[in-house]
């Protein structure tokens, strides 16, 4: 059989894992095992997602209605940048990479651990002082910049805690740039004899590509907040053109990173769905090496295309020919994913479970969200649509029907290995429907609202924008109990679930190969592998001689 | 790539300082080291942010960055530089010296440049109380009257455009700093820690990579330099 | 349109049917694109789900299929770029011969004065039929001029210009927004563009008791003392600024520069940033002086001094001798 010998303690309930190692509140607050540490960093990253969410809700309830009603225009402002400073740093950012990452990470390549177990824990500590920091800021009194930041406004005009929500984002940042080292040297430096790189499982190369761009784009944001802070304080001129400085420039350091940000959330994503797809169709995926190293190519173009932003900010027009040209080109390896993915489903043998349901939407709506982006990148419709609820409607296509779906399509088929319990596969595929059903409620009516004409961040709007907005809202209330049932049945399993054998989907991947939940140095005996990734055949031609089941 | 891969190791005496996710001290270094040098990609992905802010500037305001760049006083630059090039030198040698199992060597080393940052240090302090006292600290007691000195001609330059290279200097030469009190107590920590015996000949892996960090900041200093202290500089 | 659903805005522009035609193409090719995929998945997860004796069949890859499907699309892409930027080219463009109109930005309203010393606030009359650019400033921080309607956008910064070119077709009232957040009132920042037939634009027009931009611009650049300095008769401290406008200028440091909008409202404000070539720096600034307005009469006058079928380039008169250096009194008000 091709795989390592599945351990004794695949047999479940028996044997300690590494949740039964120590009950402690100390063994899990100065734990160096990734694996804590990715519950650590569920726990936090999932809090920060509510409380993200529920400013939405504000903000769609406040969209209801033509005038602002529920709040005042000042609260407004501080809603949305909230919401978006809440879901881009302290979510979508850390959320794959941080919590499914460092649990599957040395798992997948049969390492006990990460390459530096305490600079992951300290990368969560990053994370959490930064969250607090955050969190204060919000009580005294919160930012109203809007996510992005963009001067003059935030260094001389606004009289809100610039400065303390700009130091949690730099703190935050931090947190990510030692996840993305330690990932990388991990990869380089402690996969198993036998899995060359060729062999590795597509989720570890996503978090690669999503490792480099890490580690290259954030000190620019964190030099670029340091700068706001220090012209903030001393009145400097670095921006304020009434000093001599220029708005443009930081919006050119700002967009250098946060553009490749977005590809920070998408990769690993991405990388799950390339799990779930070969797992769920029982094959290897289509053209390994082109996917591969598509994640590679979105990373390095990524880097090249951030001015896309500022097609209409002052820039030249040959400028904004390039960064179009550029733009489009970025979009390639995106695609050639989503037609590798599809390929892989022909004659193949497709369950649908929930992970599957979740990778199917995904690729329903980051083919939309994708395409849309075509859009934007298109000079002469940019300049109608930039600003506009249309790249509102894009950004959530890629970034919640992409990033999230793929993070929960993750979380469900994972949750037997973290958790050692199988999830409710019911209810679980009727929250992935709600996700689905109620994102595109939610989402699709904005794109019209965009083109229509209604600018983004305002907290009134024309009469005639109402209905679109309306039916928005609607959706987000759909969505939002796709969203609260996992919390529900996820936590319910824990006590009540089935218990989980080791390979509860007969997956490929060295994760499998040892218990659910796992010991704390993952392996009893160093795996060696001597097969290539996605050997579906080879595992389908030889069913796990141990029983599935209690 | 010459990567290591873990060798399955049956039980053998091990070097304590093996960490358990390890296989061995090889892969266990060759780890450390990566980490470094990546970590040092991004220290320059972080200063490079602050350089291209410069360059756009230098490019827009030539003469009122070059009329700032004049104030300065290369005695002090040069001789900062001088003493980062030496202090680097003596990182080498007490890597060298550990290398080859002297730890007191290697504490002498690691002190001497620990000493050698002090000195740098307390020259920018010399500076920046110079720049203080002549009110060409940006905000809102920044003051300037000179002029760009364009090889004998005299140009005017806008006040506040001369407030951008101030703010650049002090942003630059500051956070350059800021990682140089960090680097020196870096080297103190390892010099105590030499000095109770943790490192070896067989295990000097955080001086080594301590090392790698104090010539990144040697070289940004390098750079730092003449950019900002030699703008339209003649003879 | 629907008032009740518009799925989308006005067409009031010549640009505006051009842009609706590209993102109708996309419309279109994104929603083939789209059922393709959707089309393949669906029929794939059907035709293929797991069934008893049913097995999956590994397959590699394929070359062919890859480029394929990377050219192909790219090559499509590619077809939304050049169309793209052709518009964009355009919209870029203003035509040689566009009324202009200036426009002040500040949190949070948007001040229009027209050529003719027409001021509005939240307001743009227009013509139909006319090309009218529009040379934006801020006088605070970023805001973003938007009409929905004629499908232009484009940001106004302080601290320089910006600028923005329409045709405007169809009679009506169309929305104009602020589309770069700029503070509590962002959403408040609105007004309309009223477009006019031509008689009744002009008929407005004459009900107005304002001095003509330029004109107000001339008042000021004699009650401010360019005048003093900037002579058209003799050689002054300062070059001659007939016909400056859109012409090269040989500057001291050897760079020749063109005296656009923001060069001439640069050398107000920040006078020694570029010393014309033979001239010494002894400009005072203005910065803070004038407020943006005066700036764009100011700026205005400079301009229609162009139109003199007279006078010299911005250099040295020969005819004249060079001053002697002797401080002439300045006639400040």
């Amino acid at each position: 059989m091709a795989s390592a010998a599945i351990p004794a303690n695949s047999v479940p309930g028996t044997k300690t894992n590494y949740l039964t190692n120590g009950f402690s509140l100390k063994s899990w607050l100065l734990t160096t095992d990734h694996k804590r540490i990715a519950i650590l960093y569920l726990i936090s990253v999932t809090l920060f997602f509510f409380l993200g969410g529920f400013f939405a809700m504000l903000i769609r309830l406040e969209l209801l209605t033509p005038q602002g009603d529920l709040m005042q225009a000042d609260t407004y402002n501080k809603v949305f940048t909230m919401h978006g400073m809440i879901m881009v740093f302290f979510f979508l950012i850390p959320v794959v990479p941080a919590t499914l990452g460092n649990f599957l990470v040395p798992l997948m390549v049969g390492a006990k651990d990460l390459a530096f177990p305490r600079i992951n824990l300290l990368s969560w500590y990053l994370y959490v002082i930064a969250g607090g920091l955050f969190l204060h800021c919000m009580l005294v009194g919160g930012v109203d910049t809007g996510w992005t930041f963009y001067t003059p406004f935030s260094t001389a005009a606004s009289n809100t805690h610039v400065i303390e929500a700009g130091l949690a984002v730099f703190i935050a940042g931090f947190s990510s740039i030692f996840t993305g080292l330690n990932f990388i040297v991990t990869v380089h430096r402690m996969r198993a004899p036998g899995l060359t790189w060729d062999r590795l499982p597509l989720f570890i190369w996503a978090n690669y590509a999503t490792s480099l761009i890490m580690i290259l784009g954030t000190p620019v944001v964190a030099i670029t907040i340091v700068l706001v802070a220090v012209e903030r304080i001393f009145h400097l001129g670095i921006f304020d053109p009434r000093l001599g400085g220029d708005p443009l420039l930081f919006q050119h350091l700002f967009w250098f990173y946060s553009h490749p940000a977005v590809y920070i959330m998408i990769l690993p994503s991405m990388g799950v769905i390339s799990e779930l797809i070969t797992c769920f169709s029982r094959k290897r995926v289509f053209g390994y090496k082109f996917v591969a190293l598509s994640s590679i190519a979105i990373a390095v173009i990524g880097f090249l295309v951030w001015a896309h932003h500022m097609f209409v900010a002052g820039i030249s027009l040959y400028a904004a020919m390039i960064f179009s040209f550029l733009t489009f080109f970025v979009g390639v390896p995106s695609a050639i994913k989503v037609f590798n993915w599809t390929a892989t489903l022909y004659r193949g043998s497709i369950s649908y479970t929930t992970p599957m349901l979740y990778a199917f939407g995904f690729i329903g709506l980051f083919t939309i969200g994708g395409l849309t982006g075509l859009f934007l990148a298109s000079l002469g419709i940019d300049v109608h649509v930039t600003d506009t609820y249309f790249v509102v409607a894009h950004f959530h296509y890629v970034m919640v029907g992409g990033v999230l779906m793929g993070f929960l399509g993750g979380m469900h088929f994972w949750w037997p290995k973290i958790s050692g319990r199988l999830y409710p596969e019911g209810w679980a595929r009727l929250s992935a429907l709600l996700v689905f059903v109620g994102f595109n409620l939610t989402f699709f009516p904005q794109f019209i609202l965009g083109y229509v004409g209604m600018p983004r961040r305002y907290w009134q709007y024309p009469d005639e924008f109402q209905v679109l907005n309306v039916l928005s809202t609607a959706g987000a209330s759909v969505l939002a109990v796709g969203y609260l049932l996992p919390m529900i049945y996820f936590l319910w399993s824990l006590r009540y679930g089935e218990l989980a054998t080791a390979n509860p989907w007969n997956a490929a991947g060295l994760e499998w190969q040892t218990s659910s939940p796992p010991p704390t140095f993952n392996f009893d005996e160093t795996p060696v592998v001597t097969w290539e990734a996605y050997n579906y055949d080879e595992i389908d031609a030889h069913p796990q001689e141990v029983p599935v089941g209690r | 790539m010459a990567d290591s891969q873990a060798t399955i190791v049956e039980a053998e005496v091990q070097n304590p300082e093996l960490r358990h996710h390890f296989a061995d001290m090889e892969q266990q270094k060759n780890a450390a080291s990566l980490g470094m040098w990546l970590f040092l990609v991004t220290e320059i992905m972080f200063f490079g942010g602050m350089f291209c802010a410069y360059l756009v500037y230098r490019t827009s305001h030539f003469a009122a960055l070059a009329a700032g760049s004049q104030t300065l006083d290369i005695k002090w630059g040069a001789i900062n530089t001088a003493v980062l090039i030496v202090s680097s030198v003596t990182v080498v040698l007490a890597i060298n010296a550990i290398q080859h199992g002297k730890p007191r060597t290697t504490i002498n080393y690691l002190v001497i440049t620990v000493l050698l940052g002090l000195v740098f240090l307390g020259i920018k302090s010399i500076e920046y109380t110079n720049k203080f006292e002549e009110h060409h600290v940006p905000g809102a007691g920044f003051h300037f009257t000179g002029t760009f000195d364009d090889n004998g001609k005299q140009i005017p330059v806008a006040e506040n455009e001369v407030q951008l290279f101030f703010s650049l200097y002090f942003a630059m030469t500051g956070m350059h700093a800021l990682h140089m009190i960090i680097g020196i107590g870096i080297m103190t920590t390892l010099a105590v820690m030499t000095w109770k015996g943790r490192f070896s000949a067989q295990y000097y892996t955080p001086i080594e990579n301590a090392g790698l960090y104090w010539h990144l900041v040697d070289i940004i200093w390098i750079y730092l330099f003449p950019l900002l202290y030699l703008i339209s500089r003649h003879t | 349109m629907s008032k009740f659903l518009p799925l989308w805005p006005d067409r009031a522009s010549t640009m505006a049917w051009q842009v609706d035609a590209l993102y109708i193409y996309l419309v279109l090719v994104a929603a083939v694109m789209t059922l393709l995929i959707f089309t393949a998945v669906a029929i794939f997860a059907v035709k293929y789900r797991v069934r008893p004796g049913h097995k999956a069949h590994q397959i590699e890859g394929s070359m062919v299929l890859e480029i394929g499907w990377s050219i192909i699309p790219f090559g499509v892409m590619l077809t939304f770029f050049v169309w793209g930027a052709v518009l964009f080219f355009k919209e870029r463009t203003p035509p040689a011969s566009a009324t202009e109109v200036y426009v002040v930005a500040k949190q949070w309203m948007w001040k229009i004065e027209h050529m003719e010393g027409q001021r509005e606030i939240n307001e743009l009359h227009v013509p139909t039929g006319q090309n009218i650019k529009l040379i934006m400033t801020s006088q605070d921080v970023i805001h973003s001029f938007y009409v929905p309607a004629f499908r232009i956008k484009q940001d106004v910064l302080p601290g320089r210009y910006t600028t923005l070119w329409f045709n405007a077709t169809q009679p009506g009232k169309y929305h104009l927004f602020c589309a770069e957040y700029c503070g509590t009132s962002h959403s408040g920042m609105i007004g309309d563009i009223v477009v006019m037939e031509p008689q009744q634009y002009a008929q407005w027009l004459s009900g107005g008791p304002s001095a003509p931009l330029p004109e107000a611009g001339k008042e000021l650049f004699s009650s401010l003392g360019c005048a003093t300095c900037h002579r058209v008769d003799v050689q002054g401290r300062g070059p001659n600024l007939t016909n400056v406008y859109n012409k090269p200028v040989l500057l001291e440091d050897g760079r020749t520069v063109t005296a656009d909008e923001n060069y001439i409202r640069e050398s107000i404000l920040n006078p020694t940033a570029k010393i014309v070539s033979g001239f010494k720096p002894v400009m005072p600034t203005f910065q803070g002086l004038v407020t943006d307005e005066q700036l764009n009469a100011l700026v205005a006058y400079v301009k229609s001094l162009a139109q003199q079928p007279s006078g010299a380039a911005g250099t040295q008169n020969q005819t004249t001798a060079s001053p002697s250096g002797q401080p002439q009194t300045m006639q400040v008000q």
